[in-house]
């Protein structure tokens, strides 16, 4: 397949759409995780650098999930319908969260000052930031293992739970979860305006990052034994060996910044080790987006709706990245 | 209940739901935008006023959208993966484009809601002219792909399979005009008459007070427009109807048999079975009038639709006897309202107008609803008119009312946790900590 494949480009793009939810979606996640975990003399002060953060960009980074969707149903219909089907009841729940999660901050953002009320909103928020990324890793992990199959009418349990009923796909949701939580306590290290909440982000982004560790080598066990796809893909096939290489180092990278208290270096670093790791998987399953029986070609929608698809993304490309800019620019610039 | 109406009733839900907050969000950053840009020629405190609260009803109820609007975006594949395997590369484009609308919209309304002290007066006003702009468009890439599903186009069917695909003509499909234009205008008259309504009603308590005087205007300027120019538009849309989805006319009307200089039923109980309305108003040559502009215009009757094709005749006669019926009530008090601000007078003066326009608050929103079903229900059997039905695209998953009771007990619950904060809100009189709270986010 050509580098300038229509269908190569698109799937590309759903990565690429992939990496940029993860990237900052999830770390609005996580912050509502640590919403959840906010403790000690500065709890309050954690849960409003948190609500500070995430309070102008989560529904603009929320739209990278439509994104993907759109592109997965216009441009590979029978990839969406296919996980659509096995997946129903955990993505129920996903759009179970989301709603509970935006809905909650909003509501305890905008719903008036009395403390009890603002507690019960901030407890939905952070529980439903909690829930929504396990089971987002428990989707992901189930396509990975190649599990995602059509129904073959021997029962609901067969067809609508087993697939992603597995240990394998629970441990993508955990490993899910501990990245998005890194990664929010390391962007909220750099957001904390003094040393000492900076101190509690930059513990918790510590102690996420081993979390991490931990969840990626269980993980990694676990698909020795039972998603022999990932396990051949991530570490017998020959292209992987960079990857890891590199996710390994930019991981080490991570901490260490973390460590010394360089924490741009933090950052930098971890966007790599996720983007990595989502890379990783994707080029271990190359060229399935469904392994083991969906490849680009064959889910491929016809030429002229990707080539119409490609244009339609480079227009809105160049509406959308200045735009982003902007709003980055206005908010996450360091405070004057 | 079997898992197809289970499914559909979910949809519907689903549906009825978001478009609340999707109409919200295409018309409250208008007004929004018209009273910043007032205050910023005027630098009367009112306008700043009408702008802060604005922009803190639309953030919970944009929000609100915001993820309703996701479900439905995965709600096509969880529902109806038989609908997204045939529709997704034809009709996928728009909702591609409507990302990147939705993109724009929800970046610029950050920018606007949490902006106020960051970015320069002119830099704030232009980001909410943008979340205007782009709410309008997204609606407008919506509606398209509803059209398609209406009057589909850009495609041939090969033994049962769409081929020869040209995505850019199902855009183009002969209901996107009509139908974008209703909606649009939909959004603006029923956003425009719940704002003015409301202030109208606070106005018949208060009378003299200028921040209520300054809202009731600027909802009426964009209210009633809208709402005078929607009759024309459901002209437009009806005629495209009658040539395009006779069934869904003959239901609209419930016209039983095909006729020449057919009645216009106005009301009425239409009985499927022996095919006739009781208790209806006919007016004679009405029909035919309204959907050819001939007064002696055959009119296609259900009886040229096989009976296994017909939608179910009472819910889309009744509801879009309520959308005509209530259209049309918005339009005359739109014109009142409009007569009276043209000859330079008062609206708060007028007592009765106040209360007219205070009843037609909810009235747009009921109007939308009742549109829907009329375009949804009508449609059926059909997800994909005359291409695909309903029955044939619902997804094989077994046990589809328990999604369906979990979304309702949780649209319910958002529905009232919304409506009471809008209530206390509105009602609370403004405070001056409220605007500061949405100026600066960092919560005391």
């Amino acid at each position: 397949m050509s580098i300038t494949n229509p269908a190569l480009l698109l799937a590309g793009a759903v990565v690429v759409a992939l990496n940029a939810y993860v990237v900052l979606a999830g770390a609005d996640f996580g912050g509502g995780v640590w919403d959840l975990f906010a403790t000690g003399p500065r709890r309050d002060r954690q849960r409003d650098l948190i609500a500070h953060a995430i309070g102008p960009v989560w529904e603009a980074n929320h739209v990278w999930l439509i994104l993907v969707v759109v592109l997965l149903f216009t441009c590979f219909p029978p990839v969406f319908i296919r996980i659509a089907i096995a997946l129903h009841i955990p993505i129920a729940l996903v759009l179970l969260g989301i709603v509970l999660r935006g809905s909650a901050f909003t509501f305890r953002s905008y719903g008036g000052d009395d403390a009890p009320t603002q507690r019960r909103w901030g407890r939905v928020f952070a529980i439903a930031s909690l829930v929504t990324p396990l089971l987002l890793g428990v989707a992901v992990g189930t396509i990975a293992a190649g599990r995602v199959r059509l129904p073959v009418g021997t029962g609901f349990i067969e067809d609508f739970v087993a697939p992603w009923l597995s240990l394998f796909s629970a441990s993508v949701g955990v490993l899910t979860l501990a990245l998005f939580a890194f990664l929010a306590a390391v962007y909220l290290t750099l957001e904390a305006g003094d040393p000492s909440l900076q101190e509690d982000f930059r513990r918790r982004a510590l102690g996420a990052g081993v979390a991490v560790f931990v969840a990626a080598m269980v993980t990694l066990g676990l698909a020795w034994r039972e998603a022999p796809l990932v396990w051949h893909g991530l570490v017998t096939a020959p292209r992987a060996v960079p990857v890891h290489l590199l996710t390994g180092a930019s991981a080490t990278l991570a901490l260490w910044a973390l460590w010394t208290r360089k924490y741009r270096l933090a950052r930098s670093a971890a966007v790599a080790q996720i983007t990595l790791i989502l890379w990783g998987w994707a080029l271990a399953q190359f060229p399935w987006l469904i392994p083991p029986s969906l490849g680009i070609a064959e889910a491929a929608a016809p030429a002229v709706t990707l080539k119409l698809t490609l244009g339609a993304l480079a227009v809105g490309a160049a509406v959308l990245f200045p735009s982003l800019y902007y709003l980055f620019k206005v908010f996450k610039s360091p405070p004057r | 209940m079997t898992d197809l109406l289970a499914a559909r009733a979910q949809m519907a839900l689903s549906l009825g739901f978001h478009i609340l907050f999707a109409v919200v969000g295409i018309g409250m950053p208008l007004l929004m935008v018209i009273a910043e840009r007032r205050w910023l020629s005027t630098q009367d405190p009112i306008d700043l006023e009408l702008a802060k609260r604005w922009c803190k009803g639309t953030a919970i109820l944009f929000a609100v959208g915001a993820v309703s609007g996701t479900v439905l975006s995965f709600e096509l594949g969880l529902l109806w993966p038989g609908f997204m395997e045939v529709a997704g590369p034809i009709i996928g484009m728009p909702f591609s484009l409507e990302g990147f609308a939705f993109f724009t919209e929800a970046i610029f309304l950050g920018i606007y809601l949490y902006g106020w002290d960051r970015i320069s007066p002119r830099a704030h006003l232009w980001a909410g002219i943008l979340v205007a702009v782009s709410g309008a468009i997204s609606g407008v890439f919506v509606v398209i792909a509803n059209a398609w599903m209406n009057t589909p186009a850009g495609f041939d069917l090969v033994d049962g399979l769409p081929a020869n695909i040209d995505p850019v003509r199902a855009i183009f499909n002969p209901a996107a005009l009509q139908q974008t234009l209703h909606m649009t205008l939909a959004a603006y008259a029923a956003t425009g008459f719940a704002v003015a309504g409301i202030h109208a009603l606070l106005l018949l308590r208060d009378p003299l007070n200028a921040f209520h005087r300054r809202a009731l205007i600027i909802g009426v300027l964009v209210g009633a427009p809208a709402a005078l120019l929607q009759p024309l538009s459901g002209d437009l849309s009806a005629r495209n109807v009658a040539e395009y989805q006779p069934a869904k006319l003959a239901a609209m009307e419930a016209l039983f048999t095909t006729q020449t200089g057919a009645p216009l039923v106005i009301g009425g109980l239409p009985d499927m079975e022996t095919g006739t309305v009781r208790f209806g108003l006919e007016i004679p040559y009405g029909l035919s009038l309204l959907a050819h502009h001939d007064p002696r215009a055959t009119v296609q009757g259900l009886d040229s639709i096989p009976r296994a094709d017909w939608p179910h005749v009472p819910t889309v006669h009744l509801a879009f006897q309520i959308m005509v019926g209530v259209g049309t009530l918005l339009a005359l008090v739109a014109l009142w309202s409009l007569a009276v601000l043209l000859r330079g007078q008062e609206l708060a003066a007028r007592p009765l107008l106040l209360k007219a326009i205070a009843g037609c608050a909810p009235l747009g929103f009921l109007a939308i609803e009742a549109g829907w079903t009329v375009t949804e229900v009508g449609r059926q059997p059909w997800i994909i008119h005359g291409v695909l039905r309903t029955s044939q695209a619902v997804t094989p998953m077994p046990g589809l009312v328990f999604t369906l009771l979990g979304f309702t007990l949780l649209y319910l619950f958002l529905g009232c946790v919304v409506a009471w904060l809008l209530y206390a809100q509105i009602l609370r009189s403004p405070r001056h900590q409220e605007w500061q709270r949405v100026s600066s986010p960092r919560r005391a």
